[in-house]
């Protein structure tokens, strides 16, 4: 009831930002929301992940992914900076790390969002310093890793060389990363003691779920650019053979 | 190069990937909406946002005393934003680009068997 009550009333009233802290965006968590134990089980997870994606990376990968995971940070850097307006007097941005990790794999991708949240914690003050791990861990691994594999999953079910299964693996797992990830902050602020868990998660993943639209959306248009002009880029290209080409041009 | 006629070319997709990254981050970036984000206004309305720390780390660093949040301190609102932008995109791609340079020794694309797939289709 009380919780409830929370996000109705929260869609209704027109908030404005908070004068004493900078601007922040998206789900990017500021110092001081975290205490110390859940801020460094955030450092643990990420520093687990990223030091198996070094790893991974140097054995997977060869040279022309230096210049991918450079426009792909880039990009993905840009397109955060754009905070799209959802009802209700609040706003999103991308988070991008589905998209990174279909772009490049998860590994690759891991390191793309990590390099990108280092840029805005440590030259824009957006998301703090000291909680760089957890968010590493919430915006980006979940994405990256999560959103990957279950981007994977639905697009090898339903045909790994159609773009409509890509499509569909690709807005179901870039929402649901999205929603993961503001279920995971709301845990992790109702551990801190910063607000009770239940107002939180209510809160948390009611406006998050429009904010997954727009990520789903997104993630969508930019790797159908990507699948029509240089599909063999993709970290699992579309298996063009022979037979299916030379169809393909005559029908 | 021939028989990849129908694919755009590897450089000129470089490019227009990093030129579209510049100029959502030059151009757009001055129109997205200034609502509060979802944290911050679940924040807001559940009377937690005065937990931010009042003096966090990254405000005692030099580039505070060039960039306030996503703005070039000092400057004009309409330059001030796409500099930001502009230079975060640039050194996000550094950063990126300068791991994956330490990283990876192997030449060409990725020597995963799923690439070989592609690459002798044709």
């Amino acid at each position: 009831m009380l919780f409830q009550g929370t996000f109705q009333s929260a869609i209704t009233f027109n908030g404005s930002s908070h004068p004493l802290i900078p601007p922040v965006l998206g789900l990017h968590i500021p110092d001081g929301f975290l205490s110390l134990p859940v801020s460094l089980f955030g450092w643990v997870v990420a520093v687990v992940f990223i030091a198996i994606s070094l790893k991974k990376v140097e054995s997977v990968y060869g040279d022309r992914t230096v210049s991918l995971m450079g426009v792909c940070a880039a990009f993905i850097f840009a397109a955060q900076m754009i905070n799209f307006p959802i009802p209700g007097g609040t706003s999103g941005h991308l988070l991008g790390g589905t998209l990174a990790g279909a772009l490049l794999g998860p590994w690759a991708a891991s390191l793309v969002m990590s390099a990108v949240f280092i840029v805005q914690a440590v030259l824009f003050q957006d998301g703090g310093i000291t909680v760089l791990g957890p968010n590493i861990f919430v915006m980006g691994l979940i994405g990256t890793f999560g959103g990957y594999y279950l981007y994977r999953a639905i697009r090898f079910a339903i045909g790994r060389d159609r773009w409509t299964g890509a499509a569909i693996g690709l807005a179901i797992a870039a929402w649901v990363s999205v929603e993961a990830a503001a279920v995971i902050v709301a845990i992790m602020l109702a551990i801190s003691g910063t607000v009770p868990s239940g107002v939180a998660l209510i809160a948390m993943a009611g406006w998050h779920a429009l904010i997954g639209i727009g990520e789903a959306l997104i993630t969508v248009a930019a790797v159908s650019y990507v699948w029509r002009t240089r599909p063999d880029l993709l970290f699992d290209p579309p298996r063009k053979r022979q037979d299916r080409l030379s169809r393909d041009q005559y029908t | 190069m021939s028989n990849r006629s129908s694919q755009m070319q590897y450089g000129k997709f470089f490019l227009i990937g990093l030129g579209v990254a510049l100029i959502i981050a030059a151009v757009v970036s001055p129109f997205a909406s200034s609502n509060p984000d979802g944290l911050e206004r679940v924040a807001e309305d559940l009377g937690f946002i005065d937990r931010a720390h009042p003096e966090p780390l990254a405000q005692k660093l030099p580039f505070a005393a060039v960039f306030d949040g996503y703005a070039l301190k000092g400057a004009p609102a309409v330059v001030a934003t796409p500099v930001a932008g502009i230079v975060g995109a640039l050194a996000a791609f550094g950063v990126a680009w300068v791991a994956g340079k330490l990283l990876i020794r192997k030449p060409g694309p990725s020597s995963d068997t799923r690439v070989d797939e592609y690459e002798t289709r044709d």
